[in-house]
């Protein structure tokens, strides 16, 4: 049984044990930009939450704040238990790659961070590799590389310190949508295999659904939460979820919520 | 899982067996016409001014103190080689010594200053004035108070050569990607880690960049200040070669020297390009070439 499976078998029997609570966090800019009002989310262990909604409301400021590259105004992010070394990754829109470095110097980078020799985690470098596909291209710079795969070498070296916790800020984002629909498909694969919780920002309806267990929907102008979906469908998921009615309905009552989260802005 | 949709790199690779059409093959003899044109052409320049260049001193019955023929420029060169020889030795001496310590200067100035806004604020208007003043006029100053002329020399070479690598490293520094910057953050990475994996690579294309620029400035700022210091004796380089020549009125030599310092500069900027070229070629836009 994976990690993945265990944390579920809990999930079923009640709530699953936390990992991070966001409480009341406000983030405001200069003096009266509100980038993000109140905001309140416990993270549970195995959770794949989607931070849903139209830009400018706050997801990726929420996304920064969890990756503690910028602290909240007010409010607090607490981590369940106390955040180790590689407990964290991200994984952005960019494949934000060294352009100088080669595919497995890439991987290598946290570990680089954490003051460790390459020789020593070659083995976790190839693994993490080999898990997005690319162990034939460790020695090739990001150059030769297709825009898709550069997004797995990132992906690969959020996966390679095994993290508790991986960010994505709208990753496939700039992908094509055949690209973009294999890499959610493998994504889902990939955490079947190491069990990590994911926070993905997203604006498309259909990828959180297809994606996510919760689906947090935000609203602009502030920034802020309006309501949370569960998507009850189990894992693993596959290429015949997407096709199916029930993906469809899913993806109706999310758009709602989101046009009902446009909506209450536009009452402002 | 597999990966099938991404082929490219193969196919990058993979010689085409199929038979180019004509826009093809108009192509590659463009290209490769243009390949033997790139060092016939000049060569052919070359030969052409020579040709000129001695027929105009014959036909004018031109003197050899005023304008030697090109032959007895090459006659000059060989026999006065000892000579020249030397004071190449020490011109290139002092070009080298000051390109190295411009090297360290600049690089050193810059990691100060992108690690410190405060010191870059305090002494970068001093690095832009030392830049803009003649060195010819500052030099004069600096063999009255420096006693060594070899430190001389050098000071002043340094002075020409390490603005545009101070200039060139200090904005390679600041253009990491702010992405990478973030993810280093996140992975609670170290200011010398930041500066070590992250700032120095992206720094490196500028400054070889501005490498390039100050071997030639070095080499200028060798000459000039040579032209300055004036003295003769021991240690003399080509600078002084060329004034004393111009006093004896022994215009082929001056052509020599001339010759000499104009080759030293094609070499040292020669060897900088491609020092530069093999740290890029792997990975940096410059330094690939296109396939189509």
């Amino acid at each position: 049984m994976t990690a993945l499976a265990a944390s579920r078998a809990s999930a079923d029997a009640g709530a699953r044990p936390p990992l991070l609570s966001v409480s009341h966090v406000d983030k405001v800019f200069g003096r009266d930009v509100v980038a993000l009002s109140d905001m309140n989310l416990e993270v549970g262990q195995g959770d794949f939450i989607s931070l849903l909604g139209p830009s400018g409301c706050g997801k990726s400021t929420a996304l920064r704040l969890i990756a503690g590259l910028s602290h909240p105004s007010s409010g607090t992010i607490r981590w369940a238990q106390e955040r180790k070394d590689g407990d964290l990754s991200v994984v952005l829109q960019e494949p934000t790659l060294m352009p100088w470095a080669t595919v497995a110097q890439n991987v290598f980078l946290p570990f680089r961070l954490q003051g460790r020799r390459y020789r020593a985690v070659r083995d976790e470098i190839l693994e993490a590799l080999k898990l997005v596909g690319l162990e034939k291209f460790q020695n090739a710079y990001p150059r030769e590389l297709s825009g898709g795969m550069k997004m797995r070498v990132s992906i690969a070296r959020a996966l390679v310190t095994r993290p508790r916790l991986m960010l994505m800020d709208e990753p496939f984002a700039a992908l094509d949508e055949i690209t973009r629909f294999k890499l959610n498909n493998d994504i889902l694969a990939m955490r079947e295999k190491i069990g990590c919780t994911v926070i993905f920002v997203t604006h498309s309806v259909f990828e959180s659904v297809f994606l996510s267990d919760r689906i947090v929907i935000m609203a602009a102008r502030p920034g802020r939460v309006i309501r949370e979906l569960a998507v009850a469908e189990p894992y693993p998921r596959s290429e015949a979820f997407r096709t199916s009615p029930d993906y469809a309905a899913q993806c109706r009552a999310a758009s709602e919520a989101l046009k009902e989260a446009m909506g209450a802005h536009d009452d402002h | 899982m597999t990966i099938t949709e991404d082929t490219r790199l193969q196919d990058a690779t993979t010689p085409a067996a199929l038979p180019a059409d004509a826009e093809e093959l108009a192509r590659m003899r463009r290209r490769r016409a243009e390949k033997i044109g790139q060092w016939l052409l000049p060569t052919l320049v070359v030969l052409l001014s020579l040709v000129a260049w001695d027929r105009i001193v014959v036909i004018n019955e031109i003197p050899h103190y005023i304008l030697p023929r090109p032959g007895l420029v090459a006659k000059t060169l060989v026999e006065d080689w000892p000579i020249l020889f030397d004071s190449l030795l020490v011109t290139l001496q002092i070009t080298m010594g000051a390109l190295a310590i411009a090297v360290l200067g600049g690089v050193g100035l810059a990691v100060l200053f992108t690690q410190s806004r405060w010191i870059e604020m305090s002494f970068f208007p001093y690095a832009v004035i030392l830049q803009v003043t003649p060195i010819v006029s500052v030099a004069p100053l600096i063999f009255i108070y420096v006693d060594s002329k070899i430190a001389g020399l050098l000071i002043c070479a340094w002075i020409v050569a390490f603005f545009p690598i101070l200039s060139n490293t200090t904005l390679g520094l600041r253009s990491a990607d702010h992405n990478l910057r973030d993810l280093f953050n996140v992975y609670g990475a170290t200011r010398w880690q930041r500066l070590r994996f992250l700032q120095l690579p992206s720094a490196l294309p500028y400054f070889l960049g501005g490498l390039r620029i100050a071997g030639g400035l070095s080499l200028i700022g060798a000459v000039v200040a040579e032209y300055v210091a004036g003295t003769g004796g021991i240690g003399s380089g080509l600078a002084f070669r060329i004034l004393e020549a111009g006093y004896r009125l022994n215009i082929p030599r001056m052509f020599a020297a001339l010759l000499l310092i104009a080759l030293t500069g094609i070499v040292i900027f020669a060897s900088l390009s491609f020092l530069s070229h093999m740290l890029l070629r792997k990975w940096h836009e410059s330094a690939i070439k296109r396939e189509t």
